[in-house]
């Protein structure tokens, strides 16, 4: 057997004393595809970040470990390192300029030129493009795809699955292209696209390029991988031979109970009636890259609701819709009264509550005080913290005691209330979102990423307050990326795909159930029965 | 003790100590020099009182998030307009001043609506687009003052009858009223008591009002409009409330203005009213982002009075005009100092 294209051995990568890749070793023979799997935060992307020596990682202290190309040890300190070693990589957005054509995009920066009377005198900068040379290329690279495209036409008006090709012609064009990393190419693609899609891949390894492939999509996986990697928190889980795997093991993997919150936080479910306090009806939201395609949700009173699901699929977007801070239509009715949509006064005057995950886009006023931050939603609707009398002038008073008070009960650390919430460390922040939604004493309490970007004892207090507010009476529903998390506060699970609710899971339900819905595949069609259903 | 000097020094910041120093170092020049410290005083005493509204004016531009008011003229000229009809009635007194304020405070309040309008289409270049919406609106004045149905011959070109001159004395109608009103002099020093206490009045209704629900949500959507839309406030509503409040406070500004100086400049007179007023919030510590009334109070004194001693004392040391290059490179330093800054903060 040749040597393999790629080696990578002992790959090991922390950012600032966190390790997000820990020993991880990975192999690609010539034309074999190798599929990547693994959740959001897994570590994919750092892997394939080291491998094009791109900057994040060699700014932050490079990695340990060795990378082998065709056996012999490379270290790129840059991405154009790694283009010429002939790795091509197809980003999963698209990096063409719409203005220019196909053929033109292809070749960009690697123009074909022939000399002129200028270029001559000028040197090489100054001569003219050979159209011919490079409309023939692009031809043939289009032809491999089985694109039939005609290379003039501009870039700006193709059908989105055309540009995932374009890409891939790009990479095919360049001669010495031996390993092509496709980042979850797929994602954009229709059904027959990626089907298409996948067909060409294939016939791309067969011509001996091998093919680094990272995908969401399991079905895709068996479909095409001759070998299979899962990663899951930084660690390598299992690898091997795509015959050795079934759907439902991939997602068990992939998805893990991680250790550290084998214990749930409280809240075991007390016969709670399942009485909808919250009805969705086909609500559709349009948030950018987490768009919203209809969903049919009930969310029951005195319950904490876990949303989750992949990036990019929705689930952020339906607490944004909800609170209208983002284009929606649909059906939302609270306690049997319609929730106008579009329309963020009216769900505040409804007694919902919202702690974005955009913590320092929208949930703080940055420069403003922790007071401030803490009382101003509560002023604004329902006008607390006023003094009375027609000038309704702010009751400094009233805010500071308040704000004293709060910052005591959320352990918020600062030097007082009147400290700039800048300043604050991202936990404190958003301890200061959670007294901010506190004080508005609400009924239904939306809570997005609670725990992203802050350190670990931040994270479990705040966990622990969010489930002090449901004890409280307060419905909550809580949407995160961090799976782990949910298990360990909500009492049923919603899973969101592509912007449709995938399934709803009891928290304690097998890690292979949660994969499975994240992956978009319905229970019944790999015969795990109906228990989740409830 | 030092611990309080250092939180002094940092609400008052470095630019104004420096600033300061310089003032006191001018005066004790005059001092030396054969002009009146007192007269000195005096004058800038009057140049405060003349100037400090439309200072004021700034604030709720930049607490909404407008940034400087470039767009002052806006303002000016319907306090212009109100200064004319006082006098087309030949109005004296104390009654010439409140009609001028009663006509031109609605006036000031469409006109504000209108260009808040603009201003909320524009979101982000809010003082490129006002510098130029105040030269166009001065340079489209100019030809209402030759078209404007005013009879009054005071007003009017005195052959051919049509059209306003271009300065008009205001000595016989309501120049000086509020100057006036409770004068007095005290170790040669004038105090244009009704001037001050007038601007006084204004400055204390404008922190009232940022202190009251809307100017607490004017401020919010300000500093992070995004927040406001989630606290289901409504953004260009407030945006619009902050501009209306800045134009009618210029609108009113021109009015004590033009009281004060005596004579009303119609036609180009307006064109550079705002660069004076955004120097002077600068000066006294706001930025592009935020600014407080005490801001405006601070930047007002230091910024006028540092004209008014400048001016002449140099004019004793230097031979030839230089004061006033000095005057211009201040101010417009001043604005480019601010506006390069963009961040603000705390001890700006």
């Amino acid at each position: 057997m040749s040597v393999p294209v790629l080696e990578m051995k002992k790959i090991s990568k922390s950012f600032y004393g966190t390790q997000v890749l820990d020993n991880i070793n990975l192999t690609v023979n010539e034309g074999e595809i190798h599929c990547l799997v693994g959740e959001n935060g897994a570590g994919k992307s750092t892997l394939m970040n080291i491998l094009f020596g791109m900057s994040v990682i060699t700014d932050t202290g490079g990695y340990e470990g060795d990378i082998l190309i065709n056996g012999s040890k490379v270290a790129f300190n840059s991405p154009k390192a790694a283009i010429g070693a002939g790795i091509g990589m197809v980003h999963q957005e698209f990096m063409l300029l719409p203005g220019f054509t196909v053929a033109e995009n292809i070749k960009l920066n690697r123009e074909d030129t022939k000399p002129n009377p200028f270029s001559k005198i000028f040197g090489k900068k100054l001569e003219t493009l050979n159209r011919k040379k490079m409309s023939a290329d692009t031809r043939s690279a289009l032809d491999k795809l089985g694109m039939n495209i005609d290379e003039w036409v501009t870039v700006a008006g193709l059908p989105v699955g055309y540009l995932q090709f374009v890409e891939i012609a790009r990479e095919i064009d360049k001669e010495n292209l031996q390993l092509l990393v496709l980042d979850e190419p797929t994602a954009v693609l229709t059904e027959s696209e990626a089907k298409q899609f996948l067909e060409v891949v294939q016939k791309l390894a067969r011509t001996g390029i091998s093919i680094l492939f990272i995908t969401h999509r399991l079905d895709e996986v068996m479909a095409v991988a001759d070998n299979i990697t899962i990663l899951k928190d930084g660690e390598l889980v299992s690898s091997g031979p795509t015959e050795s795997y079934t759907i439902a093991q991939m997602a068990e993997l992939m998805v893990g109970r991680k250790v550290e919150t084998s214990g749930r936080i409280g809240n075991v479910k007390s016969e709670k009636a399942n009485e909808a306090v919250l009805e969705i009806r086909d609500l559709r939201v349009d948030m950018p890259g987490e768009r919203l395609r209809g969903i049919d949700l009930d969310v029951y009173k005195g319950e904490i609701l876990g949303i989750g699901g992949l990036a990019g699929h929705g689930k952020i977007a339906l607490a944004n819709g909800i609170m209208g801070l983002y284009a929606s239509q649909g059906q939302v009715r609270y306690e049997g009264m319609d929730v106008p949509l579009n329309n963020p006064r009216e769900a505040l005057n409804l007694g919902l509550a919202f702690v974005s995950e955009d913590r320092r886009g929208v949930g703080l006023v940055l420069e403003d005080s922790i007071a401030n931050n803490i009382v101003l939603t509560s002023m604004q609707t329902q006008n607390e913290f006023l003094k009375p009398g027609p000038l309704k002038l702010k009751d400094q008073k009233r805010i500071m005691a308040h704000a004293l008070e709060s910052i005591e009960r959320f352990d918020i650390r600062c030097t007082g209330p009147e400290q700039i919430v800048r300043r604050l460390s991202g936990g404190n922040q958003q301890k200061v979102c959670i007294a901010r939604a506190f004080t508005q004493n609400p009924k239904l309490f939306f809570v997005s990423e609670p725990t992203r970007g802050i350190d670990v004892g931040a994270k479990s207090r705040v966990l622990e307050l969010i489930v002090e507010l449901n004890r409280m009476g307060v419905t909550v529903v809580i949407t995160s990326s961090e799976l782990a998390e949910l298990r360990s506060i909500s009492d049923r699970i919603a899973i969101i795909y592509e912007g449709k609710l995938s399934g709803i899971l009891a928290p304690d339900a097998p890690d292979v159930e949660y994969g499975l819905l994240m992956a978009g595949k319905s229970l019944e069609e790999v015969g795990i029965g109906e228990r989740a259903t409830n | 003790m030092k611990e309080r000097l250092t939180k002094i020094y940092h609400g008052f910041g470095l630019p104004r100590l420096i600033i300061s120093a310089f003032l006191l170092a001018l005066i004790v020049v005059a001092a030396g020099t054969e002009l009146s410290v007192a007269g000195l005083l005096s004058d800038a005493l009057v140049r405060i009182g003349q100037n400090g509204i439309y200072v004021l004016a700034m604030v709720p531009s930049i607490q909404v998030g407008a940034g400087l008011n470039f767009g002052l003229p806006v303002g000016v000229i319907a306090g212009m307009v109100g200064v004319l009809v006082a006098m087309e009635n030949s109005l004296l007194g104390f009654g010439g001043f409140l009609v001028a304020l009663l006509v031109a405070i609605p006036l000031g309040i469409i006109a504000g609506y209108l260009y808040s309008l603009l201003l909320n289409r524009v979101a982000g270049q809010e003082m490129m687009v006002g510098t130029y919406v105040g030269f166009s609106i001065v340079a489209g004045m100019c030809i209402f003052w030759l078209m404007a149905p005013f009879t009054n011959p005071a007003l009017i070109w005195p052959v051919g009858g049509q059209g306003l001159r271009v300065t008009l004395t205001l000595a016989d109608t309501f120049g000086g009223t509020l100057n006036n009103f409770l004068k007095f002099e005290i170790f040669g020093l004038t105090v244009p008591t009704g001037l001050l206490l007038f601007y006084a009045f204004f400055a204390f209704l404008l922190w009232l009002f940022l202190r009251s629900k809307p100017g607490v949500a004017m401020e919010v959507v300000g500093r992070n409009p995004r927040f406001a839309v989630a606290s289901g406030l409504n953004i260009n509503a407030y945006r619009s409330v902050g501009i209306v409040l800045s134009t009618v406070l210029a609108a009113i500004g021109y009015v004590v203005y033009a009281q004060s100086f005596g004579f009303a400049q119609l036609y180009n007179g307006p064109l550079m009213t705002a660069f004076p007023a955004v120097a002077g919030v600068l000066i006294g510590g706001a930025s592009t982002r935020e600014a407080k009334v005490l801001h405006a109070i601070i930047g007002v004194v230091l910024f006028q009075t540092l004209l008014t001693v400048a001016m002449p004392v140099t004019n004793q040391l230097i031979e030839g005009n230089i004061s006033e290059i000095a005057r211009v490179i201040v101010s417009n330093g001043m604005i480019l100092y601010a506006l390069t800054r963009v961040t603000g903060g705390e001890q700006a």
